[in-house]
Parts: C-alpha cells; sequence; structure tokens
C-alpha cells in the first residue's frame, strides 16, 4: 500500500489492519507519535488526517491510504517551530513531554478550525488528550497564546 | 534526546580515541570513588572529577540525576552553567555512568525519623549521617525531592573548580596573571580582549593541576539560577524530536514484549505459544520467569502475538476487599511499626471526642511511556539503555542474569516519559536481559504493552487510618492517628536485594512530624505484612499521611467550631509553616466572601506547602474552580519549573483523589488500561495559582511536596460545599463530580 506521510510517499507492504501509529514509528521510523494504551484514551498518538487530529493507534494502515498524513513532524521543527509549537515553547508546557505531541496535534487541529476558541471549547477539544504530569494548566495558556499570534 | 544521549555515549567513547577530553569536578570528602568518566578517556589525558568534561568537540555537562520529566537535567546543567560560564543550551548534555561518584547524600536521610522542621543537634548529626551512609554505598539514586538540595553546592562547586582551572590553563598559555582572565560563554578572555574557547585548552588543561575550593558566586551575582530561563529539554519536546526509550532504535534489533503471571511467582498450568509463534513477523517465543517473551521485527507484531498466546495460570492472591480487614487487624500492639510522636497524654485529655476512620486504595504509578529496556548482551560486556533511577541497582540486577560481574555491564540512563516513582523499579529490565542472554550479539528492546504495564504495577500501599481526638473550648485539644500500611522499604528493597531495618518512617511521614502544637498528639503506624509488592509513589507516605492528618484535623477544627485557618495557625509551632498557611489564605482571601472552600497544610520533603482548594457543588456534579498553593523551598532556582512542579503535583494529587484506584481480585489486578484508570483531565482542572516563598534556609526540591496537601484541601472544600465527609478515596465512589 502507498501512504503519504508528511508530503512524502511510502510505498509499504504491511498488514492492512496494522494501526497507522506503528506503520509510523516502526516501519517507517517517525518516532514523535507516541504508543501510551493502544486502544484511543490517551491522545499520545494523534495525528492528522487531511488536516483533523485523529488517534493514530485506532486508524488501521489500509483505511489511511490516500489521506495526507501529518505527524508532528510534519507541522514544524526545531528551526521552523509551527505556531503552536513556539507557544508551547514560550509557555514551557512539557514536563516529561510523553504525550506532548498528541497535544500539539489536537490543539493545531483545534486552532485550524476554531481560530479563537473559548475556554470551554479548549477543554473539550483537547478532552481525550491524557497528560499524566497535569500540565494542562499550560496547555490552556499555550493555546490561548497560539490563537492571538494566529490573529495578528 | 534519547538517541542524542547514546550518540553522546558514543562519543564519551569516540573521544578517547580521538585522543581529546578532560574532566572536572570536586568531591565532597577526600577518599573518593574512582572517577568513571577516566575509563572512557585517553591514557595521556588528565580525568580530574566527574561532571564537566572537555574535549576538542565542545563541552558536555553530565548530569547523573535522572530526568523523569521533573527537570532534572535542564537544573543541574544550570547549577553546573552558572559556575562555568557556558549557556547550557549550547552544551551537551549526558547522564553518565552508573557510578558510586554520583551518590545521592540526602535521600537516606527521608528514611530516618527526623523532623524537617528540627534544627537541633541530634536531628543535624542525623542529617550528616545519610550523607555518610549515601557515599559508603555509592547511592547513585534519584528521588525523595533531593535532586536540587543533593546537588546544589556540588554542581556549583564542579562548575567553579572547572573554571577556575580553565582560567589557569589559559593563563599559561596568554602569558598573564590569573585575575587578568575572565570567563564568558564557554571562552577565557584576556585582559587585551583576546580569547580561547575551553575546546581549544585542552593541551594546555593537561599541565594544569585542578584548581580546588574555588569560592562560590554568591546569588547575587547568578545570571540564570533565579531566574527565568528555558528548560533545556522544552524546545525537542515541543517539536516530536525529544527522544525516549521505547524510541531507541540499533541496529540489528528485536522488538519484545512479554506476557506474565499477574501473581508474581505465581506459576504456570499451560501455555500455547503455537498460533503466536506462526505470526507474520514473530520469531520466537522464548521462555523467562513467571511467563513467556514474544520476540518479531516490530512492536505491534509482537504484541499482537503476545495477545495469541493461551495461558492459564497458576497461583493467586489477595482480594482488595478482604485486605481492609488485615489493615485493620494489623492495628494492635504486635505490629506497631512507630509511634515517634507521643506528646502528653492522648488517653485521658478532656474534651469532646471525635472519631474518624480514612482508606485510600492501592495506586499505580503509570507514566504515559509503558516500561520499556533495551539490552544488548556478549559474553564479555552487556549494555542497557533504559529510564532508571537508580541505575547501579540496575546494573547489579543485569549481572546477576548474564552472570557477569557488575563492572561490565553498562548503563546507558536515558530520560523517562513520566515516573512517579516508577522508575525505581526494575522488573522488564530484569525480563530483557532474560531474553537477551538467550540472543547473544542482537539487541532486545523490550516494550511492555499498557495493559502488561497497568496489570503489574509496583503499587502505592493501600492504607488504613484511624483517628481519635477531643476538642474543648473552641479548639483542638488532642489527636490520636493511627495508619496502618503494607511498608514500602521493606518491599522495595527487598527487590534491590537489601535489607531494611527498624520502623518505615514512610507509614506515618508528614503525620508524626506534623508540626502542630496539639497538646495531646500521638500517631502510631503498624505495618501490615508484606502481601502485595509496593512501592515508593511520589511523595510515598504522604501521599496518604496528608490526606489522613489534614482531613482528620479538619474535622476536629470543625466540632470544635473554629475556622480552619486560624485554628491551624494557632497550633502551628514552625514559623515557616506558618507563614505558607498565612501566605495561602492571603492569596485566596480567605477572611473574605466566597464559595465552598477547604484548606490542607502539609509538610513533607522538607518543604512547608498549604493548599486552598475552591469547588462548587452543580448540577452535574462537583466541580473544582481554583487551587491556591503556597511554598516555603529555601530558594528558587529555577522559577517557571518550580511552578510547574508544584501545580502538577497538587493536579496529580487531585486527579488520583478523584478517580483512580487499583484493586485486586485473587491477587490480580482489575484493571487494565487508561479507560479504568482514570486520572485527572484538562476539563476537572482548576485554575491553579503559585508562590514560593524563599527564606534562605535550606534549600528544598519540589517535585513532591505539592502532592499531599491537594487531596485534603479538595475534601475538606467538598464538605463546606455538601456537608459530606470524604472518608474515601478515590472520591468519585462517594460523589459525583462534574
Amino acid at each position: 500500500m502507498r501512504l503519504t506521510v508528511n508530503s512524502r510517499q511510502h510505498d509499504l507492504d504491511v498488514e492492512d489492519e496494522m494501526p497507522l501509529l506503528w506503520v509510523l514509528r516502526d516501519v517507517l521510523g517517525i518516532h514523535g507519535p507516541k504508543y501510551g494504551c493502544g486502544i484511543g484514551q490517551c491522545g499520545a498518538c494523534t495525528v492528522h488526517l487531511d488536516g483533523v487530529a485523529v488517534r493514530s493507534c485506532q486508524i488501521a494502515a489500509a483505511d489511511a491510504v490516500g489521506a495526507a498524513i501529518t505527524t508532528i513532524e510534519g507541522l514544524g521543527t526545531p528551526e521552523a517551530p509551527h505556531p503552536v509549537q513556539t507557544a508551547w515553547i514560550v509557555e514551557q508546557v512539557a514536563q516529561c513531554g510523553y504525550c506532548q505531541s498528541g497535544q500539539i496535534m489536537q490543539a493545531a487541529s483545534l486552532l485550524a478550525e476554531v481560530p479563537n476558541p473559548t475556554d470551554a471549547e479548549i477543554d473539550d477539544a483537547m478532552s481525550g488528550n491524557l497528560c499524566r504530569c497535569a500540565t494542562y494548566p499550560r496547555i490552556r495558556a499555550a493555546i490561548r497564546r497560539a490563537s492571538q499570534s494566529e490573529d495578528s | 534526546m534519547g538517541a542524542g544521549k547514546i550518540a553522546r555515549r558514543g562519543f564519551l567513547v569516540g573521544a578517547a580515541a580521538l585522543g581529546g577530553g578532560i574532566a572536572f569536578g570536586t568531591y565532597l570528602y577526600r577518599r573518593t570513588p574512582e572517577n568513571p568518566l577516566r575509563a572512557t578517556l585517553p591514557s595521556g589525558s588528565t580525568v580530574l572529577t566527574p561532571y564537566v568534561m572537555i574535549s576538542a568537540e565542545g563541552i558536555t555537562l553530565i548530569t547523573p540525576r535522572a530526568d523523569v520529566g521533573q527537570g532534572a537535567a535542564s537544573i543541574q546543567a544550570h547549577l553546573l552553567a552558572e559556575e562555568l560560564d557556558v549557556d547550557p543550551a549550547k552544551v551537551q548534555l549526558d547522564p553518565g555512568p552508573a557510578s558510586p561518584v554520583y551518590y545521592n547524600g540526602k535521600v537516606a536521610a527521608e528514611g530516618m525519623p527526623l523532623a524537617a522542621w528540627d534544627s537541633r543537634w541530634l536531628a543535624q548529626t542525623g542529617r550528616s549521617a545519610s550523607d555518610v551512609a549515601g557515599k559508603l554505598i555509592g547511592l547513585h539514586l534519584t528521588g525523595g525531592s533531593t535532586t536540587v538540595p543533593d546537588t546544589y553546592e556540588r554542581l556549583r562547586a564542579a562548575g567553579a573548580s572547572a573554571r577556575e582551572t580553565l582560567k589557569a590553563a589559559a593563563a599559561g598559555e596568554m602569558g598573564v596573571a590569573v585575575d587578568q582572565l575572565r570567563t564568558e560563554d564557554g571562552q577565557v578572555i584576556g585582559p587585551d580582549g583576546s580569547t580561547r574557547a575551553y575546546s581549544d585548552l585542552i593541551e594546555a588543561l593537561r599541565d594544569t593541576p585542578v584548581v580546588q575550593d574555588v569560592p562560590l558566586r554568591a546569588p547575587e551575582q547568578w545570571v540564570r539560577l533565579g531566574r527565568k530561563h528555558q528548560r533545556t529539554d522544552i524546545v525537542p519536546k515541543s517539536t516530536g524530536t525529544f527522544r525516549y526509550g521505547v524510541d531507541l532504535t540499533l541496529p540489528n534489533m528485536i522488538h519484545a514484549t512479554v506476557v506474565t503471571n499477574p501473581v508474581r511467582g505465581g506459576g504456570l498450568r499451560r501455555m500455547d505459544t503455537r498460533a503466536a509463534e506462526a505470526m507474520r513477523g514473530v520469531e520466537a517465543v522464548v521462555a523467562i520467569t513467571d511467563g513467556a517473551a514474544v520476540l518479531a521485527d516490530n512492536d505491534w507484531r509482537a504484541m499482537e502475538a503476545a495477545r495469541a498466546i493461551e495461558v492459564e495460570w497458576d497461583g493467586g492472591g489477595p482480594d482488595t476487599d478482604a485486605l481492609w480487614q488485615t489493615h485493620a487487624d494489623a492495628m494492635t500492639d504486635d505490629n506497631r511499626d512507630s509511634r515517634f510522636a507521643d506528646d502528653g497524654n492522648v488517653e485521658t485529655a478532656p474534651g469532646a471526642p471525635v472519631t474518624a476512620e480514612y482508606r485510600v486504595p492501592f495506586l499505580h504509578h503509570a507514566p504515559l511511556e509503558p516500561a520499556n529496556a533495551t539490552v544488548l548482551y556478549q559474553p564479555e560486556r552487556t549494555e542497557v539503555w533504559t529510564a532508571t533511577q537508580a541505575p547501579r541497582f540496575v546494573a547489579q540486577a543485569v549481572a546477576r542474569i548474564t552472570g557477569q560481574d557488575a563492572e561490565v555491564v553498562t548503563v546507558h540512563a536515558l530520560p523517562a516519559g513520566g515516573s512517579f516513582g516508577h522508575r525505581l523499579e526494575d522488573e522488564w529490565v530484569r525480563q530483557a536481559a532474560e531474553i537477551a542472554v538467550q540472543r547473544p550479539g542482537r539487541p532486545i528492546r523490550l516494550t511492555w504493552s499498557r495493559e502488561q504495564d497497568m496489570t503489574h504495577g509496583f503499587l502505592r500501599p493501600m492504607a488504613l487510618a484511624r483517628g481519635h481526638g477531643t476538642v474543648q473550648d473552641k479548639r483542638v485539644r488532642s489527636l490520636d492517628l493511627s495508619i496502618a500500611a503494607q511498608s514500602v522499604a521493606e518491599s522495595q528493597l527487598g527487590r534491590a536485594g537489601m535489607p531494611s531495618f527498624g520502623p518505615d518512617v514512610a507509614i506515618v511521614a508528614a503525620a508524626w512530624d506534623a508540626p502542630y502544637a496539639i497538646p495531646d498528639r500521638r500517631v502510631t503506624g503498624y505495618r501490615v505484612r508484606a502481601m502485595v509488592p509496593v512501592s515508593s509513589w511520589r511523595s510515598v507516605g504522604a501521599s496518604h499521611n496528608g490526606f489522613f492528618h489534614e482531613c482528620f484535623l479538619d474535622e476536629l477544627i470543625h466540632a470544635a467550631g473554629a475556622d480552619p485557618v486560624e485554628e491551624r495557625l494557632r497550633l502551628l509551632h514552625d514559623d515557616p509553616s506558618r507563614k505558607v498557611l498565612e501566605t495561602v489564605a492571603d492569596m485566596a482571601n480567605w477572611a473574605g466572601p466566597a464559595g465552598a472552600r477547604g484548606v490542607a497544610f502539609v509538610y513533607s520533603f522538607g518543604v512547608p506547602v498549604a493548599q486552598i482548594c475552591e469547588v462548587r457543588d452543580t448540577d452535574g456534579g462537583i466541580v473544582i474552580d481554583k487551587l491556591w498553593i503556597a511554598a516555603e523551598v529555601g530558594r528558587v532556582l529555577d522559577p517557571v519549573n518550580i511552578e510547574a512542579q508544584l501545580s502538577g503535583g497538587a493536579l496529580f494529587g487531585l486527579g488520583h483523589a478523584i478517580s483512580s484506584e487499583i484493586t485486586l481480585t485473587d491477587g490480580s489486578t482489575d484493571q487494565t488500561n487508561f479507560h479504568d484508570y482514570e486520572s485527572l483531565r484538562i476539563w476537572q482542572t482548576p485554575k491553579v495559582e503559585v508562590r514560593v516563598l524563599e527564606s534562605g534556609g535550606p534549600i528544598r526540591g519540589a517535585g513532591e511536596p505539592g502532592l499531599p496537601p491537594a487531596a485534603p484541601a479538595l475534601a475538606n472544600a467538598i464538605f463546606a460545599a455538601t456537608g459530606t465527609r470524604l472518608r474515601e478515596m478515590p472520591f468519585a465512589k462517594t460523589l459525583r463530580f462534574a
């Protein structure tokens, strides 16, 4: 099958039902998306499928054929971060950091759809992304900061 | 930065081959263990001490305390950089090898019955003994919120020593007096403005004796510490480029996962691995202690095959429900473990009696990164890559399995995607070693599935407390608290092959030493016999005792008809403690009109912390609106991160108090994943306001002490809102939360 990840095409010989998360991590060596639970409960594996945040552990590889798959590596880089990543850096959100790729992908998807989310909209959109370090106050602050930076 | 660290490890070795490399630092004692960096540096070079390494490629700072997300690597780098005059963003960081040089001189004090507020001679002497003990056994360990207190002077001294030695080397080269030189951003600068990069001074350093006992700069001179600065890991952690153990990829690596008895040592009745072995990508299924390991070409195929193994376990164990009775039965003189506090006479204290019983359940650390380890076994040498808070214990545990000397087991300590105490354990490392010896020459990367991780926790002990007290004349007159729990020290040290002696302070920590001058006051610990492996969970004994003590005290204060803040202030005999409580009351405008609020004060890990929680009782359930936190840590080194640690600790405490418990049926954990082991989510998170006081007293760490007051502050607020006293966690068993 052929998958398009971060604008690059890959021809792959993997099981149709292999979750996208594991195709990314173990076949393509793209390690930004993380395995946390494997059942769509933690959000650490969040990527974009055609710009919309999804749990890559719940997407069969075959179902991602034809979609534009974006991982955090495709969102921005240390040298050229996405505005959401810049906000995450400025607010110093991360503690252990393991969930943050997923948090950032979820937040970027929210802001693409709702540029100026309310507090309730932020909490709703981020409700599926677990942070065991409980960095939530700074996640909220970073989303507000990114929202303002995209306004300007 | 896992992969980066591995590359840098290669650099340490590579530096030897290239013939460049010098290391600096200082020792607290004359007789010091061997500098572990010596082994990886060329014979002609001068290796002096273990924290600063300079080679032609640049500067490497050694940060031996494990970074589990609390920011340990960054603060260690900043402590060194403050004196060394380098930019932490421009140098390499490396945790260094497992070595007794990196012993922790503070953590043993946590196991001693010494109240942190007690500055008398006996307590001070006891604390000094902690340093001696840590050094004697080479306790290379991260825990007990000791990273900052333990490294505060040691790392600055190492940086200062390195800086002055660099200046001495440059003085010789430049032909000027040392006192005419200054340093900045990794360079020595001469009186004429000419510069020498540190990394260009390697040759000159070879003939330069290390400058020892350099006076440390006063805090007023600091340019990094105490000011807002960026954590060294923030950019990689915000761009998906930070590397964890689960991301480690080595040539010819085998991916492994395990299926083991949910009751350790329980035995096996029947196992059929044929279906698993026939699955795509599966190389083999091999036997390990308590079960089997699947070896495959990727994690998913290994985990799918593990699910296809048919197995019937033997063994069995306790049910949680029955364990409550076991805990109740343990409250007898035969099982008395400690009675460190016994003032006045609680048996005869006058006043109106109040009694209550409290319970907290087992909890799992459940860091989001599942347990994992990579082991490469070769007959002459074994390498281990894993996130660990105790790398020497890991080396010793692996050596026992490989039959090698621990000296030839190299542990590459990786940063962890969370720990909360979990990375003090090493069962998965031992499993990876058991697999590795069956595949010499091939790296084995073992990753636990979330289900394996959740069902094989090393648990925060469940605990039972009974409070009896009296109130008289609108005052708390007496407080008698009895606490029954398994011993973490006995369980955890036992797994490391070490004995534990005497009472376990953790059973009564933050209760016996609560600095309240209650006339008749007694705290008794009862040791419940070892039944289930228990472990150090963030804030350890204080995680339950803060709840027991502060909720029961609140009940007494309410019965007395006193104000919860005013009566605590009246009772507190420690000035910094009073100050944090006054501060939090001020932050929350306690005396003014407000919603339903609860207060709690807990002194743990040397840090007095007071919190006020505000809640609303709505149609949808309890809503937590606000949490105010005040703490006293002596001195703040990283104002951004200390707020994160105090806030994160408190919210971790709130989340578990509301939702989390591990229950056992026939010895097996009932919870399997995050759907039935919930913790705090963003929509439950209150607004948090933190204020940190700096009295200039002993410097303290903040990873743990933010946690213990959170649950009692919430429970006391819920009482104010609803009239319901929550005496059992998780609170969601009793009340609905929005």
